[in-house]
Order: C-alpha cells, then structure tokens, then sequence
C-alpha cells in the first residue's frame, strides 16, 4: 500500500485532483486522455460503493442544481442522471423538449442562458444535434454533460461500458471488444471506439455494409460483415439497439433479416468464449438483436451496466460539478 | 510550494519510528482497556495514513489479546459539503466498513486531529453506512486549533502548534523512515 | 463634363487582350480615348494608380442580396455598399427572396430598388420554377422582358429532369443563360457536412460528393441534348472538375465556377460544429481542393464567384443541425483568391484572375461589361495585388458578420472602386 506523504493540507486524507482533471465540462471521450478516463473510472470506483451503503447519499454536490434537459426525449439515461444527482445530494429539475420553451421557438442558447440565471449549475443536455453541448458549454459558465447529442458521442454510456468491462475482466487492453449493428448513426458506438482504441483495446465492428461503412477503419477499428467468424475470438460483444424506423428504410431491408445475418441468437451465443461478456446499452429489441434467453443468460452483465451507470454519473457529476464551481 | 515563494521553513523532528510505535500500542492498550467487547470494534481509518495506522493499532491488539479486530476505511472527500469553496477537487476513494453497524463501536483513526472537520466529514459517512452503536476517535498527533465541538478519545501525542505551522506525518513509506515533523518558519520561535 | 485620368496604372483588360502600363480617361462616364485628354474643355481629375492595376470593375455573378423580405440579413443598399468595398461593380443577385424573383413585378421592384440605393450595378437572376418549388416553369419569357440576366433556382435544385430539360430549351428560345446549383435531394439526404473522414468521426450526416456530381452530370447531358448553355455553380468536387473537364474538350456547352471558401478550407474545419463552416455546397476534403485548384489552372473552372450569404447573428448562433448554410463573401472573395490562387499556389496569374472576374463572367451572361473598351461605362477596379492586410469582420459594410475569416491576414486587395466613372468605395 502506498501511503501518500503531504505536507500542506490541513485535512489529512487529501490529495490534489486538480492536476488529472479540470475541465467543467464533458462532452466526449474523443478529446480525453487515457489518463482522464481512467480517472473517471476510479472515482466511479469510489461511488460505487455508495449504492451498498443504508443510506445511499453523500452531500458532495448539496446545494448545487442539476437540470436535466432532455431535448431529445429518454426515460434510462435521464432517471440514472436524477438518481446519481439525487446520491450527490443535489437538486433535480427535469426539463423535455415538449414541456419547455423551445416549442414556441425560443433559441436553445436562450433557453439554457435562462437556466443558467436561476443559477443552474450543472445542465445534463440530450439533444439530437451533434455538436448542441459544445455550443452551449462554450457560451455557459455551468457543466454541460453531454447524454447524448444526435450521432456523435455519449461519453458515460461508453464509460460505464469500459468501466463494465474493467470491473469483469480486469483490464480493457489487450481485449478483443466486438460492436455490433447499426454503427453509422449511434453515439454509443462512436464514443466506445474513441474509448477502447485509447484505452488499447482491439475493436471490430459487425453490421451490414449500408451501416458500417469503411470510412470507420481510420479510426483504428477492423470491420467485418460476418458476425460468425467474429465472434470465437471476442472477449466482449457489445450490441446496439436496431431499429426500422423511417430514415432506416434505406439502409437495411428489415428486422427479419438483420437478425437472420447479424442477431446474437442462441446458436451464435454458442460461438462465444465461455468467459466472454455480452453487453448491451438498452433498451433492448428481444428477439432482433439479442436472443431474449441470451440477453437473460449467464454472460450477460447487461444489468451490471445499469448500477455501474450510476456509478460513473455520479463521478462525472462530482468531477465536472466541482471544477465548475471551483 | 504552492504559491511560488520560497518561505524559509525548519523541520523539527517530533518523534521518531519508535516514539510512535509506543504511542500506538498504548493507544492499543487503552482501546483494549475501555472497551471490554472487543469483537464489536471497527478500527475505521481515513485515508490514506489513517488506514496505516489503523492497521497497526489492530495488529497491536492482536499480539496482546489474540483477538483480531476489524478494520475499515471511511472516505471523508465525499462528504465534505464544500465542494466548490476549496481549491481543488479532493480526490475521493470506496469506503469500506462492516454491516450492520448497529452493535458496533467505530473507532475512526486519523494521523493528525487540527480543526475537527475530517472527522465531522467521517461521522457523517458512518450515518450513511448505518447507526452504530458508539463512535470514538484516536489520533496519533492532537494540534490544537479546534474548529468545532470535537475531541479525540484516544491521542498518541498533544503538540502544541501555532496556525502558520504544519504538522507532517510520514507512515508505512517502504524507502523512508516513520517519523512526525513540526514544520515551523525560520526564526519563529 | 466631367473627366478622370487615371495615371500610370498597369492597364489589365483580358476582354481587349490589353496589359500595360498607361493612363485610363474617363469622360462623362464612359472609358475614352487618350487622344480625347487634348480636346478637353478643364484639366480632369487625376488618380494616381501607380503599382495598381487598373481592371475592369469586377463581376460577381453568384450573390445573395436578400432583398425583397429578408432585409434584416442584408439589403439590397448594403449588400451593394459590400461589393463595392470587396472591388465589384457589379453583381448578379439570386432569386431566392420572398417572394421569390419569379414575376416580373418583383423583378421590377429588384430592379428599381437598385436604381433608387445602390451603388453598384445590380443585376437580377430570375426563377427557373415557380416559386423555387421544382415543379412548374416559371414565366421564363417574361421575366426576360423584365430585365433578367438568367435564371436558376439556386438554393434549390430541380429533380425533376423532365423539367429542367423544357426549362433548359425555354431559356434558349430567350436567350437567357441557365445556372444550376448542383445538388440531387436523395444523395444529399439530411446531410450538413462533406460525407467523409470527418462526418464519420463526428456522427454528422454526410453530403456525398455524387450528390453534386449527379447533377452536373445531367447538367452536361442536357446542355449536350438542347444545346443551350448551362452553368455550373459552386463547383466542389473533383469528380465534378473531371467532368466538367471532359464534356468541354468535347464542345459541351457547360461551365463551372469556384466560391473562396472551397479552396480555402477543406471539411476538418467543421471539427467544433462553428456554423461558419456550414455551407451548402459543403467544405470538401484536400483531394477535392487539389482538384479544384487544378481545374482552375488549366480553363476547366472559367468563373470565380462568391456565393455571398448573408445571415444573422441569431441565426447562425445555434447547435450545427438547425443552422442555416452559408457565409458572406463579397468583400473577402477578392482578397483570398489573389492570395490563394496567385501567390500560394501560383495556380493562375494575376491576368487569369481578372479575366475570370471580368471578361468570362460578361461573355457567359452576356453583359456590355467586364471590358474597358472605348465606350464601356466606366466600371473601373484599382486594385493592389501586394497589399497585405487583415481581415476584420466587425469592419465590413455587409449587414451580417457570418464569415469564418476573421483574423485572416491576405495578401491582394482592391483599392477603389469605381462605377460610371464616379468613386462608390476607396480604402482608407
């Protein structure tokens, strides 16, 4: 054990953070450094623990206001960001698009000023614009957690997947993390790949071509259409929810054949390593994606995603929160 | 230094590896004395040097009693409610102490006691974890300078000290040898 | 009578093949002969243009002037006020105002506006298709009566092949040039930026480049199938540069244009979502710049043109999604080429340049411009090729600050401009 000499503090115990992190604001995990990602994931560390605790709060952020402006409408990840708010002892306003004043035409930048004179210090933003974080952190004093902004990044949903990862297999380098399905228009894969490639990790993605172009190998991954031959080697399987929405029509003929090329069935699931984990972000598609027995099966730490989410939001709130009002 | 100028200070050596090993096993002594049930204690250090310390206190009784003792770790960097008046961002480390608290005496064990707001701060993370029965305190070092209505059950050594000074405690480093140090100005008293 | 001489400038007049260094009269508005300077009645006034060229005033023939209905972007008095400061006297203003320039009332009012505010010549392009709606002809014919100096659906783009085929063969029983901007709905999708490296890495929707070359492709097929001419506008890709390339060595009767900001960045600018970077058609990658510089050496490109778009600060200020597309151009345009394309990368000299500015411009739309014949009106550019400067928005006459330039320091610029012999903008 080391034990960390210090000679300034008044309080023992302490030790500067400052130094691994200080910005105010997280908006992805492209612009951090390993050493601030695995940072994130040793404060979620100590948060963790918290949620085994009778009384499942601490009042590292009492006082401060956390808004919750979900734009782009989500039940999962705006309850894990009330409740790691709610253990942080902070006050929670949630506010959709719907209810608030974007409908009657008043600018996002408006609407977030506003938030920002009642004193809100922390704004958790979803948005289906990518880059609608960034434009409001550069014009707010207040953190803004990105929860996911159009295509391009949700950083705690890859934190909390690498922090998984972490937890299960003791290690991301080195790992053979396999990324299935819709890759083209999901944040949660662009933000697990600049988090696994950073971190050492091998990354393929699986899917079909129309949805897992080329283009993607620049970013230091492999690609495969074929989930069978991927699959015996993966450490981990991570797959992404896919939908046949309208704008999808295009681009893959339906459900039925998705599953029939690329569905973690439970004939494939027999492919996998014994000890290879299968994780999902939810909410899941049974039956198109995932195999429902799979989903429910022995591998799959699906579940340990939910509480290691709190986990790592309420250290991104604690991180950002602090630096924000430091 | 912190704030880029070179303040000239002395380092007075205060007690030694020794002088701290007897401070603890009587520390070890006294616990044993006033407590006659032993398995309910949890030695619940801060820390990091706390942890250290606490360990050793257990150790100590585990020689003289053959009881093992159990210890734990509180977080105090979470439980401050100043985030945002410091200067910067405490780092904050997992708890650990045994449930259910209810029968227990918690003994938390820090290096230095000085203001008293670390161990308001433990205090308040013991609540979350449960309500023990008991809550006591040992420091190895008490300076003085108290800030809030706190004393500590069990001291290694009372020092003294004036508030330009500060207190250095190194513990359980593998290289350097134990020791605490009164860090005063140069041509202070 | 009122006289000018304008001393010891080098004369640069690609129309007339003219390059060398002499004095310019102008009388009563128009260019006159030297040997005029004896017969006047007062000594005329004299402007020192010495190591300035002295150019035909220059064309922009891509610029939005926003006026009839979005006067709070830019008015046709300020947009002209602009043009004057970036070295132009004349401009042709797009149809995509509201209403849209597609009666020849609103043309008229265009026209008599411009007549009342603005210092520069201004010249109207009308509709291709009612109300930019790409389904049905506008008054073509009519609106060439009206004064017209072609037409486009610029900002739109008519799917409908069938339709622009008959619109293509209307022009030319009026003989109104045809200018298209290039962009096929489905390819493009929602797309905001280059599809490419970046918009994969940024999760943005991406803009195919076979977005723009479909459509040129039509384009050629087209002017080949009507025989009429048609124009390409902000050209960006090099797939379109390569066919635009081959259709002309074979007599097609099509044509490109280059905007600044094409060549001047490449799509890794949008990597902070700054909405000044957003533009339709969008910043393109390095391999299609390289194209489009080389095209622009060798004829294939023949026009440079701004694409002048003027929006609010309000406008602009929100997340990249919901921004509207477009930057100003008209008083960097000049600037950033001479810089980019005569210095940087020597791709054309300074008499190309003006030539692309002036006489190609006029003979693609047919204007009594562009030259400084004897009897031309005196549209005149002074400009200094050399000149180092620094871009400062905050300064610019424009009504609107959108521009990604700011800072930017530029070796070229005009010095004064002037337009039927009278002064409307001098650098101070």
């Amino acid at each position: 054990m080391r034990i960390v000499e210090s000679t300034t503090t008044a309080l023992s115990g302490d030790a500067q953070a400052a130094v691994r992190w200080n910005r105010k604001d997280l908006l992805g995990l492209r612009e951090l450094s390993v050493d601030e990602i695995n940072f994130i994931l040793e404060t979620a560390d100590a948060f963790k623990q918290v949620g085994t605790r009778e009384i499942k709060k601490v009042p590292a952020l009492r006082g401060k206001t956390l808004v919750n402006f979900f734009v782009e409408p989500s039940t999962r990840t705006r309850t894990s960001f009330e409740l790691a708010a709610f253990r942080l002892s902070a006050d929670v306003i949630n506010i959709s698009a719907t209810a608030s004043s974007l409908t009657k035409g008043e600018t996002l930048k408006d609407t977030a000023r506003n938030l920002e004179a009642l004193h809100a210090d922390i704004l958790v933003l979803r948005h289906s614009s990518a880059g609608a974080p960034q434009f409001l952190a550069n014009c707010l004093k207040a953190s803004v957690i990105n929860a996911g902004d159009g295509a391009h990044e949700h950083p705690t949903q890859a934190l909390l997947d690498l922090y998984t990862i972490r937890e299960k297999r003791g290690k991301i380098a080195g790992l053979h993390v396999a990324i299935i399905g819709d890759i083209l228009f999901s944040r949660v894969a662009r933000s697990n790949i600049f988090g696994l490639v950073k971190l050492g990790a091998r990354v393929t993605l699986v899917g079909p071509s129309t949805l897992v172009p080329r283009e993607f190998e620049k970013l230091g991954v492999k690609i495969s259409h074929k989930i069978d031959n991927v699959l015996p080697s993966a450490d981990v399987v991570n797959l992404l929810r896919v939908q046949h929405e309208r704008q999808r029509k295009e681009y893959f003929p339906g459900t039925g054949e998705y599953t029939r090329f690329f569905g973690l069935t439970k004939e494939r699931a027999k492919l996998l390593k014994p000890d290879c984990l299968i994780m999902h972000p939810g909410p899941i598609n049974r039956g198109v994606e995932i195999d429902s027995d799979v989903a429910d099966g022995l591998q799959s730490v699906i579940l340990d995603q939910v509480t290691n989410g709190l986990a790592v939001r309420m250290a991104v709130l604690y991180l950002c929160g602090g630096i924000a009002t430091t | 230094m912190k704030n880029g100028k070179q303040n000239s200070y002395i380092d007075v050596l205060i007690m030694d590896a020794e002088a701290i090993r007897r401070a603890l096993r009587r520390i070890a002594h006294e616990i044993i004395e006033r407590n006659p049930r032993l398995p309910e204690i949890v030695l619940a250090g801060i820390p990091s040097r706390g942890v250290e310390i606490a360990r050793r206190i257990a150790d100590f009784i585990r020689a003289i009693e053959k009881i093992d003792i159990e210890t734990g770790a509180i977080d105090v960097a979470m439980h401050r409610d100043d985030v945002g008046t410091r200067a910067e961002l405490p780092v904050v480390r997992a708890s650990k102490l045994p449930v259910p608290l209810e029968e227990r005496t918690v003994i938390v064990v820090d290096d230095v006691l000085y203001t008293g707001r670390t161990v308001r701060a433990a205090m308040d993370a013991i609540n979350s974890f449960g309500r023990p029965a008991r809550i006591q305190f040992a420091a190895l070092i008490d300076r003085g300078h108290r800030e809030l209505p706190i004393r500590a059950d069990y001291v290694g050594k009372n020092l003294p000290t004036a508030a330009n000074e500060k207190v250095r405690v190194r513990i359980g480093s593998a290289d350097e040898p134990d020791g605490v140090w009164l860090i005063k100005l140069k041509g202070a008293g | 009578m009122s006289a000018t001489i304008i001393r010891n400038g080098r004369v640069v007049d690609p129309a007339n093949k003219r390059d060398e260094v002499v004095d310019l009269l102008i009388v009563d508005g128009k260019i006159a002969p030297l040997s005029q300077l004896s017969t006047l009645s007062s000594q005329p006034d004299g402007l020192d243009a010495s190591d300035l060229i002295v150019a035909p005033g220059l064309i922009d023939m891509h610029v939005h002037l926003r006026e009839p209905g979005f006067g709070y972007k830019e008015t046709i008095e300020s947009g002209a006020r602009a043009a004057a400061a970036g070295g132009f006297t004349t401009i042709v203003c797009m149809p995509n105002t509201s209403p849209v320039a597609d009666t020849p009332s609103t043309i008229g009012w265009i026209k008599s506006r411009a007549a009342a505010v603005a210092r520069v010549n201004v010249l109207p392009a009308g509709a291709i298709s009612k109300d930019l709606a790409g389904e049905e002809l506008a008054p073509i014919g009519s609106l060439a009566r009206a004064g017209i100096v072609a037409i486009t659906d610029d900002g739109h783009c008519i799917q409908n092949h069938e339709l622009m085929r008959r619109a293509v063969e209307y022009a030319r029983m009026v003989e109104v040039p045809v200018l298209d901007h290039c962009q096929d709905y489905n390819f493009v999708g929602n797309g905001v930026v280059n599809e490419g490296y970046w918009s994969t890495l940024l999760g943005l929707p991406g803009w195919p480049a076979a977005g723009e070359e479909a459509i040129v492709m039509r384009n050629i097929l087209l002017a080949e199938l009507c025989d009429h001419h048609i124009h390409c506008q902000h050209v960006t890709t090099a797939k379109s540069v390569r066919l635009l390339r081959e259709a002309r060595r074979r007599g097609v009767k099509i044509s490109g244009e280059v905007c600044p900001h094409h060549v001047a960045l490449t799509d890794e600018a949008i990597q902070n979502f700054d909405t000044n970077y957003k533009m339709n058609p969008p910043l393109r990658a390095q391999t299609d710049v390289d194209a489009l510089l080389e095209g622009i050496s060798d004829g294939t490109l023949s026009v440079l043109a701004s694409d002048h778009a003027p929006h609010a600060d309000f406008e602009k200020e929100v997340e990249f999604d919901a921004a509207p597309f477009g930057i100003i151009g008209l008083e960097t345009e000049l600037g950033l080429f001479v810089d980019l394309l005569v210095h940087k990368h020597r791709k054309v000299d300074i008499v190309r340049l003006i030539e692309m500015y002036t006489a190609e411009p006029a003979k693609l739309l047919k204007l009594e411009a562009g030259t400084l014949s004897v009897g031309a009106s005196a549209d005149v550019t002074l400009l200094n090729p050399d000149l180092e400067w620094t871009v400062q928005i905050e300064k610019f006459q424009s009504g609107s600050r959108n521009s990604p330039f700011d800072g930017w320091k530029l070796k070229g610029r005009a010095v004064r401009t002037i337009v039927g012999g009278k002064t409307v903008w001098e650098l101070d």
